[in-house]
């Protein structure tokens, strides 16, 4: 078998007065005292924020400035806490170029007390509307103020690049007569 | 420029003097405690508390953004917050010993200051005069006698809070007080044979001792640190442990007893127990500094006389007694702070020991080997000195 019987060795003298290991731990903590600290000093310096952060959900854009979300409420469907809560509306009839897609959110609420930050939200988007960014502190009085609402969710969201341009293409195949 | 000040009434003077010190004492027990934290966030690793600022000094420039960082300003941050919060006095409590308990902590914490010199100037005959509130002859049995009184305060406050934890932490206080007092004494008692030399008249002050610590010769300049190693080191280790500091620190020990004898305490009347606490630190550490850090010498081997007569060369006004005073206490205080450095170091460094490994060194280690280096010391000091 493999067992190495290791011998305990009796303790020196020296080992026994505590001596030399108290003056040992002296100099570890004193060579930390002038070390260089480690920590961040926070409201002013922020951590690095990671690739693939799962912060605060967020509504965005497309790059040309035009609302994503379909309303089709897959989302508030999954959210595990029940944490959305969307009221689906139609596309407000300014919006000519948008007009095929129909639907929009009249109001999209994420009540923030609830979010578990598990980003499903984010994975079933069919639209790539909502996405988990960087943003990881909230913090509000009430629990009103909690809950961000479609405004708030755009403030956050912003604009982020977009590879499909989704609906310009159904609309293009439209003009081209094979719509599905 | 002294004569107004020596014509008062003695009583008025000593008034004076006393407090004087304790202006001094109640600061710098304030600022050990702004220290204590910076210190434990330097350890860790951390920059430690470094936000409050007062606006008009923030307006220096360079200069106002150091002291920030350093956290002065956190001292009356803390200091202020003790005062004026509210100082609840719970319903469970014995109300006169509990209000009791915190005031008799800070006496002997200041009273010892008396007996303690902490600084000393030269007359015009060139003899070193200490400086100090009363040159008293029984200096360390002063010491003893009055700083031991303040367990007093952890068992009154233990046992008027009413309370199981508060209580125990109390009992702890006094038996940890009385094993490490007897070892502390025997650790002393070479020094003050050493020091009562045949022909000389008996003394147990701290004058004298540092006296013998400023001698010339090898011998004569060397501090009894290093004569007695022994005795320094079962004084510290006893100095800790009675201090209630780390690894001693079983009595506060938050783990088991939460807040130990000031757990039921809040506002001023806890801050009272804390500067209390400092302030027993600082006397034990300003006599340790007497006994075996050679006093206000500046360096082994260099008294204060001679370290006066080379500033003569360069200073012109090296020898007057204001100048010297002022050199001497700086030294000292110097001393003390280094003290109060090393404190902090190891209880950053070191966990606490268990209550029972406390007791075992206490009575098995630290009280056998103090009985044996008093015999050492007593059987080679008869010989020397015969």
């Amino acid at each position: 078998m493999a067992v190495i019987t290791v011998e305990r060795k009796p303790l020196t003298l020296a080992e026994r007065t505590y001596l030399p290991q108290i003056v040992g731990g002296l100099m570890t903590t004193f060579r930390h005292l002038v070390a260089k600290k480690t920590t961040l000093e926070y409201p002013e310096q922020r951590p690095a924020i990671p690739a693939g952060y799962r912060g605060v959900p967020t509504l965005v854009r497309d790059p040309n400035g035009r609302e994503k979300c379909v309303s089709c409420q897959l989302c508030e469907f999954v959210c595990p806490p029940k944490a959305i809560r969307i009221t689906p509306g139609e596309v407000p009839a300014d919006q000519t170029d948008r007009a095929h897609v129909e639907k929009g959110p009249q109001a999209f609420d994420i009540d923030m007390l609830r979010c578990i930050y598990c980003g499903l939200c984010q994975e079933v988007c069919p639209e790539e509307a909502i996405f988990l960014q960087n943003q990881f502190s909230m913090s509000g009085y009430t629990r009103a103020e909690m809950v961000n609402h479609k405004d708030k969710l755009y403030e956050l969201g912003g604009t982020l690049p977009d590879q499909h341009y989704k609906w310009d293409k159904k609309l293009e195949a439209e003009k081209h007569g094979n719509a599905h | 420029m002294f004569d107004f000040f020596f014509q008062l009434h003695p009583v008025i003077q000593g008034l004076i003097k006393g407090l004087a010190v304790i202006m001094v004492i109640f600061p710098i027990a304030g600022a050990c405690s702004m220290a204590e934290r910076k210190v434990a966030a330097w350890i860790q690793d951390r920059p430690g508390p470094n936000r409050a600022i007062v606006p008009w000094v923030a307006w220096i420039p360079f200069v106002g953004k150091f002291l920030q960082r350093l956290g002065i300003f956190h001292v009356m941050a803390d200091g202020g917050k003790m005062l004026f919060k509210e100082d609840s006095l719970p319903g469970h409590v014995n109300k006169f010993y509990f209000i009791l308990a915190p005031i008799v902590a800070m006496i002997p914490a200041l009273t010892t200051v008396t007996a303690v010199p902490f600084g000393a100037y030269l007359d015009a005959a060139g003899k070193v005069i200490p400086l100090g509130l009363a040159p008293l002859d029984i200096g360390m049995l002063a010491v003893f006698a009055v700083s031991s009184l303040g367990v007093y305060s952890a068992i009154l406050a233990g046992w008027a809070s009413n309370s199981k934890y508060p209580f125990l932490g109390s009992v702890r206080a006094s038996a940890q007080l009385i094993s490490y007092e007897l070892s502390m004494t025997l650790a002393v008692v070479p020094v003050f044979l050493w020091v009562n030399a045949p022909g000389l008249p008996g003394t147990m002050g701290f004058a004298r001792v540092v006296e013998f610590q400023s001698q010339p010769g090898f011998l004569g300049g060397m501090w009894f640190g290093f004569l007695m190693p022994v005795s320094a080191f079962i004084f510290l280790v006893a100095l800790f442990a009675e201090t209630n500091r780390q690894p001693f620190d079983t009595v506060e020990s938050e783990a088991d007893l939460v807040g130990s004898f000031h757990t039921e305490y809040g506002a001023f009347k806890w801050g009272l127990f804390f500067v209390a606490e400092y302030s027993h630190m600082l006397v034990g550490s300003g006599v340790f500094m007497l006994l075996f850090g050679g006093g206000w010498n500046p360096l082994p081997w260099v008294s204060l006389a001679t370290a006066v007569e080379w500033l003569g060369h360069v200073i012109p006004f090296a020898h007057a007694p204001l100048f010297v005073g002022v050199l001497s206490i700086a030294i000292f205080l110097g001393k003390v702070l280094a003290m109060i450095f090393l404190f902090m170091w190891v209880r950053w460094t070191l966990p606490r020991f268990r209550y029972d490994q406390v007791m075992k060194i206490g009575w098995q280690k630290m009280l056998p080997l103090s009985i044996a280096n008093l015999l050492f010391y007593a059987i080679a000091i008869a010989f020397l000195q015969k």
